[in-house]
């Protein structure tokens, strides 16, 4: 298309191969940009680009085409067949382009013909509409001046019109006001105060601007007199009261635009809502009553709730708003009242709560207590200066506290309660079978029941603190209660009072009476261990867990809480260990006190009372057993055990008894027990036990045989009474190693035993050992 | 401040009995006595030398029999009572008998005790104390402060009254009462009350202890349950006319006060074994020593319940500003502490007491024959002393 638009028609080399005239390049320049301009080509543009490159003349397109260089070009470079291609080729273009601007003028011709019709047309119309639009002027200024004319002819009616009508609202003003006191005595007689009133006050200031007329004044004065009666009756229908807030409002209402002084009604409204209310108040005293018939705490609550409370609210909404006008002195004699009423609300509920206390369930009262601290948030938020709101909290709070002690106690009682009934269970079948009943058995029991307890004490602590109960998002829920309430006083304190109980069996005077079976001691020592290793830590992570604990006042760490339960722990089972040594300690004292040492025939067999220890100190084993770990004994133990006996029955004794059997050396022995005792280590007999069975049973056996060595030494032995002890330690030593720690500890002491054995005898002649173990093993 | 390092003496044999010479207040002088039942038996009399810190002994020889307890009589520095275990055959009576010691021994007229101490002298026995009616004597009390004419016995379950006449060479029974109750009941031990005149004695049986009163001879007062198991030994406060410890099986020495016996007034548990001796300092009733077959002996400081509980009263009249701070230094509330633990003995120890000369001094007698000689921390008793 560019090569069709581009070569104006005359100037297509193959029409006129020798330009025509010297003004046809301008003319085509010229029409060339015009087309130019119309494709959005600028001259400068068309004329700049070649600047680039230098310009084609040749180009048939180009800005620059030069027919005769072209002509000359194709000329000079073409040969004849090529010339004859590209003539005909230009002879079918310069057609072609013909015949398109043919087509375009035409059509345009054909749109100009129809613009111009178009254009007739509308000449003719508005001609014919400027005629139409000139008669409308006329008419409008006819209009015009009749308009004016009429309002001249009426504007003196109007004037006399509008006169007349103030003189007839003067007249009914004057007529109502001349009909006023009949009206207001028919409105009082027919009960229409309120009509009364407005009546009232619509004339009240016309009234008083013209009294100096004495017509009026005689109206203002039957007027006065009839709403005096009419505040007189007011007042009297007020003060019967009994037709309930609203109405009494109303009255109220009434009163004060009849000008009565406001001081006066508010306290007499005060006295009679306090009427109302203390009537409230007194049902619920008497459903309190001295014999309660008891309605749940909930019911109480939501009685107090809707109708003292309910009450309480609506007295002070009205008073608020019939009084708005009081101020500060008005808002203070409301708080005061609300204060007082609300005083003596608040001691009801706490006595009905008193008689919760005892109560088990929680989840009630905890509904109550919502339910009453819901309630109060209402009038609080009218009688911010009552500190209702406040003293509910307050009450509520403290009811938290009782609760909590409440709980307390129950723990403990609970915590008794085990203890009772392990007591029972250690004493029943004491009587009936041999073996002590399954301890760990017991002890699980005892743990699962207080960690039950305890569990169901949280559960219930926790209704406290439920999203749902109005009061839980108080500081004193959110912080203390949580903190200082239920983890340091509900679970420290009761885990500090178990530890406590459980001490109290240690220092109780049942050491002669044995009070306490040595049994309990003994679970109770692992219970508390148990809490030391594992319970307390648990309890303490749940109990933080349940109530996030966001207060920052010091609690007791756990450490410290389970250094209180090992030492407890720990001295319940030195404890056990002083009652089982004790008991063991009187048999053999006794078994060595009552005896004739001096004349006891020789020894066949062991003493009865030592085949009785060591069963005892076999049943503490096996009880022992049930509840503590095995624990650690030296190394040397075990086999060499068989090995260290024989040492210890033939070679040792003999060596320590030899010198003192020869008269003349009587400083030998002293001398050789001496160097004996510089190599043992001293034994704390009585001294703090750890926890496993072989420490429970090192310290009991420690104990016995430092008694029965006391006791030894208080005697005179006889030849046969030293060998009858030769015998009984051998014995023994037979049978107790296998107990404790340190089976040279058991060495030490009967060696001693016997040692004192000699020395307390004039005639000392031991026996053969191999006699000895004769005697043992067939005992 | 260095404390002297305590003085060890070794016996031959076991002993159990141990007294200082109450009469004596110059010489610090102990008496030993020994149990042997194959030789015969002796007493040691101790002297120490507080300034050389060094011991001197001679040996009477005692041969009745082994003793069991000795005691001295406040009035004359030459008569002591032991008793004693008497064999005969198959049968042991423990006997009493009052003696006095060979004038060359008594004191002043020691010239030569290296010499004495090789040649054993024997007692001079003045009178028995008779006791064959009643059973064997657990121990002579000797009137605390009178002339040394009167004495307790106490004989199974008798407590025996007598009159020592003729120059204590005749024991004449004055009165006696008796302990009724079902099983066996035997006094352990008892003492001899320096207060009230003299007229009151305390005694132990099992875990009873009781009040008497000698001129009637009845019973005062009862604390029953003093301890739970058998009560070894009791001591009046020297200073307090109602205080009276004990010490037992348990473990444990108790305070009470005689008039209100239902709870002791304060409760040490220091020892790990039987406490068998208990004793009140002479002049600082705070300072109680206490022994034990743990092998252990007890200082124990308290204040508490002292004649003494605020430290001394500094009453001076040209009181120094150093005095005065110290002074407001002692309102602070006493501490009952114990002020040391001697472990210097290996056996048990039966016997502790406090010498009668220095009271800033005391001894202890342990089974295998150990006597051990100690003082009082010397910060202590300037403590107590300023």
């Amino acid at each position: 298309m560019a090569a069709a638009a581009a070569p104006p028609p005359g100037s297509s080399p193959g029409d006129a191969p020798e330009g025509p005239d010297a003004e046809a390049p301008e003319r085509r320049r010229k029409a060339h940009g015009m087309l130019k301009l119309y494709y959005g080509l600028s001259e400068g543009e068309a004329a700049g680009r070649p600047a680039g490159d230098p310009p084609d003349p040749t180009d048939l397109n180009g800005a620059h085409f030069d027919p005769e260089v072209y002509l000359d070009k194709l000329r000079r470079e073409c040969p004849l067949a090529q010339l004859m291609d590209s003539e005909t080729d230009m002879v079918r273009q310069i057609r072609a382009l013909d015949s398109d601007m043919q087509t375009l003028v035409y059509e345009n011709y054909n749109k100009f013909i129809s613009a111009t019709d178009t254009i007739r047309k509308m000449k003719n119309d508005f001609r014919k509409m400027e005629d139409e639009m000139d008669r409308l002027a006329t008419n409008m200024a006819v209009i015009t001046d009749f308009s004016a004319r009429i309002s001249a002819t009426l504007q003196d009616r109007h004037e006399r019109i509008t006169k007349l009508a103030g003189v007839h609202a003067l007249l009914r003003k004057l007529q109502f006001l001349f009909e006023l006191p009949s009206r207001l005595t028919k409105c009082v007689e027919l009960g229409a105060f309120g009509q009364a009133v407005r009546y009232q006050g619509r004339a009240r200031a016309v009234l008083q601007q013209y009294q100096h007329l004495p017509s009026f004044r005689a109206i203002q004065d039957d007027c006065q007199l009839i709403s005096a009666r009419l505040a007189q009756q007011l007042r009297q229908r007020f003060r019967e009261g009994g037709s309930g807030a609203p109405e009494q409002a109303e009255c109220v209402e009434l009163l004060l635009a009849l000008g009565e002084p406001a001081d006066e009604l508010c306290e007499e409204f005060l006295a009679h809502a306090r009427g109302r209310l203390e009537e409230e108040l007194r049902g619920l005293e008497a459903e309190l009553g001295p014999s309660p018939p008891a309605p749940d705490v909930l019911e109480f609550t939501d009685r107090g709730g809707s109708g003292f409370v309910g009450g309480l609210c609506q007295v002070a909404a009205a008073y608020r708003e019939l009084f708005a006008a009081q101020g500060a002195a008005g808002a203070e004699k409301l708080a005061a009242f609300a204060r007082e009423l609300g005083g003596r609300y608040f001691a009801l509920v706490e006595r009905r709560l008193a008689q919760e206390q005892g109560g088990g369930d929680n989840s009630l009262l905890v509904r109550a207590l919502d339910r009453f601290h819901r309630r109060l948030r209402a009038p609080g938020a009218l009688l911010a200066a009552a500190g209702l709101a406040e003293a509910a909290t307050e009450i509520v709070e403290r009811v938290a506290r009782e609760r909590l002690d409440h709980h307390l106690q129950g723990l403990h009682a609970a915590f008794l309660g085990c203890l009772t009934d392990v007591r029972q269970a250690l004493a029943a079948p004491r009587l009936a079978g041999k073996e002590g009943p399954g301890l760990a058995e017991l002890l699980a029991a005892v743990a699962s029941s207080i960690l039950s307890h305890i569990k169901a004490s949280l559960a219930s602590a926790h209704l406290f603190t439920a999203k749902e109960v109005s009061f839980s998002n108080k500081p004193y829920f959110r912080g203390e209660f949580c903190s200082q309430g239920v983890r340091e006083g509900l679970i420290v304190g009761f885990i500090r009072s178990m530890c406590q109980t459980a001490q109290s069996f240690c220092d109780s005077p049942g050491e002669k009476g044995a009070a306490t079976p040595p049994a309990l001691l003994l679970l109770l020592s692992r219970l508390c261990l148990d809490y030391e290793t594992a319970t307390i830590s648990y309890v303490l992570t749940l109990t933080d867990e349940q109530f996030l604990v966001q207060d920052q006042s010091p609690v007791t760490p756990v450490s410290t809480l389970c250094a209180e339960a090992r030492e407890t722990a720990r001295r319940l089972l030195t404890h056990y260990v002083k009652v089982q040594g004790l008991v063991i300690s009187q048999m053999l004292r006794k078994s060595v006190e009552t005896r004739d040492w001096l004349s006891t025939l020789e020894p066949r067999n062991v003493r009865a009372v030592m085949k009785r220890v060591v069963e005892d100190t076999t049943a503490i084993d096996v009880q022992v057993g049930l509840l503590y770990e095995e624990g650690v004994r030296k190394a040397q133990s075990s086999d060499s055990s068989k090995r260290t006996f024989s040492v210890y029955s033939s070679s040792r004794q003999q060596g320590r008894y030899a010198p003192s059997y020869t008269p003349s050396a009587p400083m030998d022995t002293n001398l050789l027990s001496n160097i004996q005792k510089l190599f043992s280590e001293r034994i704390d007999v009585f001294s703090p036990v750890e926890f496993n069975k072989v420490s429970v049973l090192t310290g009991i056996i420690k104990i016995s045989l430092k008694t029965l060595l006391e006791c030894v030494r208080l005697r005179t032995f006889g030849r046969f009474g030293l060998q009858q002890v030769q015998v009984d330690c051998h014995f023994l030593q037979l049978y107790l190693w296998r107990f404790v720690a340190d089976e040279e500890l058991v060495h030490l002491l009967l060696d001693e035993v016997v040692a004192s054995a000699a020395l307390r005898c004039p005639d000392p002649v031991p026996m053969e050992p191999s006699v000895v173990e004769v005697i043992c093993e067939r005992g | 401040m260095e404390d002297d390092a305590p003085v060890i003496y070794g016996l031959e044999f076991q002993a159990r009995a141990l007294s200082p010479q109450t009469a004596e207040t110059d010489a610090i002088r102990f008496l030993v006595g020994t149990q042997s039942l194959k030789y015969d038996n002796q007493i040691h009399i101790i002297d120490f030398d507080d300034e050389n810190n060094i011991i001197n002994k001679n040996v009477l020889l005692h041969q009745v029999g082994e003793i069991w307890h000795i005691s001295t009589s406040p009035a004359d520095k030459g008569v002591l009572a032991t008793c004693y275990n008497k064999t005969s055959d198959s049968k042991i009576l423990t006997c009493a008998a009052v003696w006095r010691m060979p004038k060359e021994l008594e004191p002043g007229s020691h010239d030569s005790p290296d010499d004495s101490s090789s040649t054993a002298h024997t007692l001079e026995l003045l009178c028995h104390l008779d006791n064959t009616a009643h059973g064997n004597t657990a121990c002579v009390l000797w009137e605390p402060t009178g002339d040394g004419k009167k004495v307790i016995s106490l004989a199974d379950n008798h407590i025996l009254l007598w009159d020592l006449q003729e120059s204590s060479t005749q024991a004449v029974l004055a009165s006696s009462a008796s302990l009724e109750g079902k099983g066996q009941l035997k006094f352990t031990s008892g003492r001899w009350s320096p207060h009230h005149n003299c007229t009151q004695v305390a005694t132990a049986n099992d875990t009873t202890v009781r009040g008497w009163d000698t001129r009637s001879m009845s019973q005062i007062y009862c604390i029953e349950n003093a301890h739970g198991q058998l009560v070894r030994d009791l001591d009046f406060n020297p200073n307090k006319q109602y205080y009276l410890a004990s010490c037992g099986d348990d473990c444990k020495v108790k305070f009470w006060d005689t008039r209100n016996v239902t709870e002791p007034v304060k409760t040490l548990e220091e020892h790990s074994h039987w406490v068998w001796n208990v004793r009140y300092n002479h002049s600082h009733d705070q300072l109680v020593l206490t022994g034990s077959s743990d092998s252990r002996v007890i200082l124990s400081n308290m204040v508490s319940i002292s004649s003494e509980p605020f430290g001394h009263l500094v009453d001076d009249d040209d009181l120094s500003d150093q005095e005065e701070h110290r002074s407001e230094k002692s309102q602070e509330p006493p501490q009952d502490s114990v002020i040391a633990t001697y472990e210097e003995h290996e056996d048990s120890v039966y016997a502790v007491d406090w010498s009668s000369a220095d009271p800033w001094l005391f001894a202890s007698l342990s089974y295998d024959g150990r006597l051990v000689i100690n003082r009082v921390p010397r910060a202590l008793k300037y403590h107590i002393l300023l």
